[in-house]
């Protein structure tokens, strides 16, 4: 038995049922990613000793006849973007090489309260900032079913560690399509939930806006589990709700999915479009009433997120100055520190938002720019409340095209937007989102991305794991 | 096309020093993203006000705020804190002279 490809509930009977200890489990994935990181590139840091102590606590806890939670003992892996206490923790940055985390998370305090495994930190593209993990100051993340393209991004090591079975489960962030992208592209499930519905306390921030942290899994249930563990209110994040995740029995059954037209406009690749109507198509089948429709407003999506993105980044990364934290670029005069700290440690893209978002908020253009797409986002906004009121889901792709070539779209920041096209809409009126492995081009997997209304993760869960057994 | 001041002016207000190939790659960039950006003017007028648009997406819940006051930290975060940044004494981070 490869106890790597086990589900998390499968490995949390293995270990209740002693099969197994949690050593054992712990090893087998600290040996795949000895194995095959070497060519995928999922981490930046693997947390061996770490994982091992965790699990060593797990099987005294089981030795001594105690009940186990649903997670104790799972190994999984965190997005370096978010902190674990006493390890680093870069966002893929130069600016932050070196940089120990000096507090957990509050996702990470959650998920080491329920007694996680946590076997390293993957590679993002700096700062979550990309497509593809290739903005990343450090190492490229292949994927793991075709070794010449890009994971996606900027989650993608987390999803090719998901995805090679290098992790049970791994946490994401998303601010455009940061899961729901990587977990299309290598083929497994990846759930972005409600703006407001998960703490980003110790998330390093991208856009305050529109971040929020989510669960890459092998399956449904499992992104479920991860979500219930996560998810709440947490005073140290304003914007966190009081959300408590209820389990809600959706059939597919005479359930109302809405098909808007625009996400199959031009720009999507047939073989794409081929896949998701076949899944529509299955889902029709199971007795879905399928709708459908329009969101007009969706055309000004990405313009607007490229306006308001790199707006709140030149704030958020106002804060990496080389005195606070991180790389600090020594010389006489406090503004030369500024200068030369942030000149060194940031990357391409990275300086290419913070300098767009500068001259959005910059005298003179704030009202052509920035306040202009605000007003377009809620008109994005009320399309998708107006759809809520007709429909209970939204079928669509995650991405116009499957998994691309590395170095494809790296010098062309415009087409490399594109491939977030599909994501941003609802990620600007806040909704959740779930990239559902629903078939191959080749080798390449295609997802199909759910989305629901604010708070209802668990219809879409609920559809998707019926959906999942017919896919 | 953006023009070289107008980039050398942004990365100013951006603290950020640009070598001169990153002027030129930005000038470049720059001006792509904005053109593409410019779709916005064909976008309807929203007829909400700012601050309500602001409170639709969840970004001004009045209720949500909390307090703006200095909360104890454990001693052993606040050492952490000041042990990542590059220059400090004691219990302080050293900055530059300002004025």
């Amino acid at each position: 038995m490869d106890l790597t490809e086990l589900t998390i509930k499968q490995a949390h009977e293995g270990l209740v049922q002693k099969k197994f200890s949690c050593k054992d489990l712990t090893l087998a994935y600290l040996e795949n990613i000895k194995k095959l990181d070497g060519k995928i590139n999922a981490y930046l840091t693997v947390t061996e000793y770490l994982a091992l102590s965790q699990a060593e606590k797990v099987d005294e806890k089981i030795g001594r006849g105690e009940e186990i939670k649903m997670l104790e003992g799972i190994p999984c892996a965190i997005k370096d973007a978010i902190m674990v206490e006493g390890e680093k923790c870069t966002a893929a940055s130069k600016i932050l090489e070196n940089y120990i985390a000096p507090y957990d998370a509050t996702v990470i305090k959650k998920l080491k309260d329920l007694g996680v495994v946590i076997l390293g930190k993957t590679n993002t593209d700096e700062f979550t900032m990309g497509s593809s993990t290739e903005n990343s100051a450090f190492k490229i993340t292949k994927n793991p079913h075709d070794l010449t393209r890009v994971a996606g991004g900027s989650s993608g090591g987390s999803a090719a560690a998901v995805s090679a079975n290098m992790a049970c489960f791994t946490l994401g962030s998303d601010t455009g399509g940061s899961i729901r992208q990587p977990a299309s592209l290598c083929g497994v499930v990846g759930l972005c939930p409600t703006y407001g519905a998960v703490s980003r306390y110790g998330l390093i921030a991208h856009a305050s806006s529109l971040d929020q942290i989510g669960p890459f899994a092998k399956t449904v249930e499992d992104a479920q589990i991860v979500l219930e563990a996560i998810a709440g209110r947490d005073e140290k994040d304003s914007t966190s709700k009081d959300y408590e995740f209820k389990k809600f029995d959706a059939s597919l059954k005479g359930i109302k999915i809405g098909v808007p037209k625009e996400y199959f406009a031009k720009g999507i690749d047939p073989e794409v479009e081929k896949v998701i109507r076949s899944a529509i198509e299955k889902a029709k089948k199971a007795g879905a009433e399928i709708v459908e429709m329009s969101l007009p407003s969706s055309e000004y999506a990405l313009a607007c997120y490229y306006v308001i993105d790199p707006s709140e980044i030149s704030a958020n990364l106002a804060r990496f100055d080389g005195i606070k934290y991180g790389l600090s670029e020594p010389s006489e005069k406090l503004l030369d520190v500024y200068l030369k700290s942030r000149g060194k440690g940031f990357g391409a893209e990275v300086k290419r938002r913070i300098m767009i978002g500068t001259y959005c908020l910059s005298s003179g253009y704030y009202d052509a720019y920035y306040k202009k797409a605000q007003e377009a986002r809620e008109l994005i906004r009320q399309d998708f409340e107006k759809a809520f009121k007709k429909v209970d889901l939204l079928f669509c792709p995650v991405s116009p095209f499957p998994a691309f070539k590395i170095g494809e779209k790296a010098d062309n920041p415009l087409a490399m937007y594109l491939a977030d096209i599909y994501t941003i809409p609802m990620k600007l009126a806040g909704l959740p989102g779930l990239s559902l492995p629903a078939g191959k081009i080749g080798s390449l997997p295609v997802g199909l991305q759910i989305i629901g209304n604010h708070f209802e993760e668990n219809k879409i869960l609920s559809v998707a794991q019926e959906l999942e057994k017919v896919l | 096309m953006i023009t070289k001041e107008e980039v050398e002016h942004i990365a100013k207000l951006a603290r950020l020093e640009l070598t001169e190939k990153e002027i030129e790659k930005m000038q470049k960039d720059l001006s792509a993203i904005l053109d593409y950006v410019n779709l916005l003017k064909k976008a309807p007028r929203a007829k909400e006000e700012h601050s309500n648009i602001l409170k639709n997406v969840g970004m001004l819940d009045l209720d949500m705020m909390r307090k703006d006051e200095a909360v104890s930290q454990k001693r052993e975060v606040v050492q952490k804190i000041i042990q990542a940044s590059p220059d400090k004494k004691d219990d302080f981070i050293k900055v530059k002279s300002i004025l």
